[in-house]
């Protein structure tokens, strides 16, 4: 059996980030499992620039900023595995797991653990998630598999296209697609707003002329053999089609940026419960899981806008995981748990506990709303005391916002910890 | 634009996406609204002399299959956007290629096409 001290499921920016911040943090024997021919996860294929702005101060194209966490990798000689899928993880003695994982030149085999990052990503959400009526013809693809095709294998999914979602990956490949010389008639979103940044809508959209259509979706998929058009409806404010306010349109090509969804089979399998809005486990302020010795991270965890958030989480879950390792695979003591609860429009915060120390450190709670919201506040509290109070002069489901919480405040923290928008 | 006219645009430089105001003056532009410096500088690029980022893929000869992502090393023109493409769908390049190797010189007289993935 092969052994390490912290084993990182996944080789993308989350696993990339979480392995060097575990290095550096005084742990070598680490080892990476990613099950794409090589390090980097879907970064690869997002050859467009934007990536790394807060990272490292300039913008990078995906591929250069998977690049400079694996020459960091690299030089730290941290050892990976690639074409490698792992099965299941399983608590070991002794606080340490078993990670199961499979390869075409080793078969199935085990690694005894001490630690383990989960570091998975996420999927996209299909057409049969969708629940699109109409027939089954190829050419429905999701956005990133689009993007895989033209950036990865140099072939082009279609001439005439509509897009449904107007999420960031949606909204590139729009741009991508109208490039490499495709026309893409519109793109339509169900909501009232895109879910995608706004500097994409300008630059993908604006800039070609591509119409968007707010409160529209697919309400059904035409063509036997091939798409040959769909059925575009307005939405009520019920999310509902309203039949007589539907356009046919042709296409040859439907795409689907419809939100991502973390892949946490694994994470079930081990026996850790999922929040039911992120889909990601539940993690305390350094990312761990229910589970001891098991941290979890990135997309994963819960849909980031930014690969630079993610590898800022992953640096936090890479260090837990090592300073768990340092301690003989035990968790710090910790003397009281705080439940940090989302309410008032915010959708979910990340982390949903707290375990305070002794001494506990600053934290940031990462939030989601629910609405777009303008000139609000971020109210933080716990019970009658107020911990902050802070103007956003706009929030929006699309974007990740962030509030810090001194450790000092923790201290006198005992009970739960609100996060809410008020006026 | 006439002096004293506004326009009103979304900033693109980070994903913040700032909306700023520029308003034309006799000797240039007074830009409100952004929260750095870029933002001025995009407003008064984006009413005067439009540029954008080109990325995009080129064929690697001696790789089959292989495909090398690139990008503009500088924004370009907007309205040279498809002839750029244009100018790239001929061009490949051989392995071993590092990032950051020129792959096409000046396209279009702007900027060069450079790699920005490493094929050994």
């Amino acid at each position: 059996m092969k052994k390490c001290d912290i084993a990182i499921i996944g080789g993308g920016p989350a696993g990339m980030a979480a392995a060097v911040s575990a290095y550096d943090n005084g742990v070598k024997n680490i080892l990476i499992i990613e099950r794409d021919e090589g390090l980097g996860g879907i970064l690869r294929q997002c050859i467009h620039n934007g990536f790394g702005l807060h990272r490292f101060g300039e913008e990078l194209t995906g591929p250069e900023y998977a690049d400079r966490y694996k020459k960091m990798v690299l030089e730290r000689e941290i050892p990976y595995i690639v074409k490698t899928m792992v099965l299941g993880i399983e608590q070991g003695e002794n606080g340490r797991h078993t990670v199961t994982a499979m390869n075409s030149e080793s078969g199935v085999f085990t690694i005894d653990a001490g630690a383990v990052v989960l570091a998975m990503g996420c999927r996209e959400r299909s057409r049969g998630q969708l629940n699109i009526p109409g027939e089954r013809p190829a050419g429905v693809y999701t956005a990133g598999t689009a993007q895989r095709f033209i950036n990865i294998k140099g072939e082009m999914p279609g001439k005439n296209v509509v897009i449904l979602g107007s999420g960031d990956i949606g909204l590139i490949m729009a741009r991508r697609m109208t490039l490499e010389g495709a026309n893409v008639k519109v793109v339509c979103e169900l909501m009232p707003y895109s879910g995608g940044l706004n500097r994409n809508i300008v630059q993908c959209l604006n800039d070609f002329d591509i119409p968007l259509r707010l409160s529209h979706t697919v309400s059904k998929i035409h063509g036997k053999e091939r798409v040959e058009g769909v059925t575009v409806s307005e939405v009520d404010e019920h999310l509902r089609v309203i039949p007589e306010k539907s356009e046919y349109i042709e296409c040859d090509t439907l795409l689907l940026s419809c939100g991502l969804l973390p892949e946490n089979e694994l994470t079930k399998g081990a026996g850790i419960e999922l929040d039911r809005v992120t889909g990601g486990a539940t993690v305390n302020q350094n990312r761990r899981t229910e589970q001891t010795g098991v941290y979890s991270c990135g997309n994963v965890l819960h849909v980031h806008d930014l690969v630079d958030y993610v590898s800022e989480e992953a640096e936090l879950a890479g260090k837990s995981a090592a300073e768990f390792v340092k301690a003989g695979c035990k968790e710090p003591e910790y003397v009281r748990r705080l439940a940090v609860i989302a309410t008032g429009g915010v959708r979910y915060t990340v982390p949903q506990r707290v375990d305070v120390t002794e001494n506990p450190d600053d934290i940031k709670i990462y939030f989601r709303v629910g609405a777009v919201m303008e000139n609000v506040r971020v109210r933080v509290s716990c019970g009658e005391k107020e911990l902050l109070l802070q103007k956003k002069r706009k929030v929006a489901p699309g974007e990740m916002e962030f509030v810090r919480i001194k450790g000092e405040q923790l201290t006198e923290c005992d009970g739960d910890i609100t996060v809410e928008i008020v006026k | 634009m006439n002096i004293g006219e506004k326009k009103e645009m979304i900033c693109i430089n980070c994903p913040i996406g700032c909306v700023v105001t520029a308003e034309k003056t006799a000797d240039g532009f007074i830009v409100t609204g952004n929260t750095c410096p870029r933002g001025e500088k995009y407003a008064i690029s984006e009413l005067t002399h439009p540029t954008r980022t080109l990325t995009t893929t080129v064929r690697v000869a001696n790789r089959e299959g292989a495909y090398l992502p690139v990008k503009t090393s500088a924004p370009i023109s907007k309205e040279k956007l498809f002839d750029a493409m244009k100018a790239l769908s001929t061009v490949t390049v051989n392995a071993p290629v590092e990032q950051g190797d020129v792959v096409l010189p000046a396209v279009c007289g702007e900027s060069d096409i450079i790699a920005t993935g490493s094929i050994k």
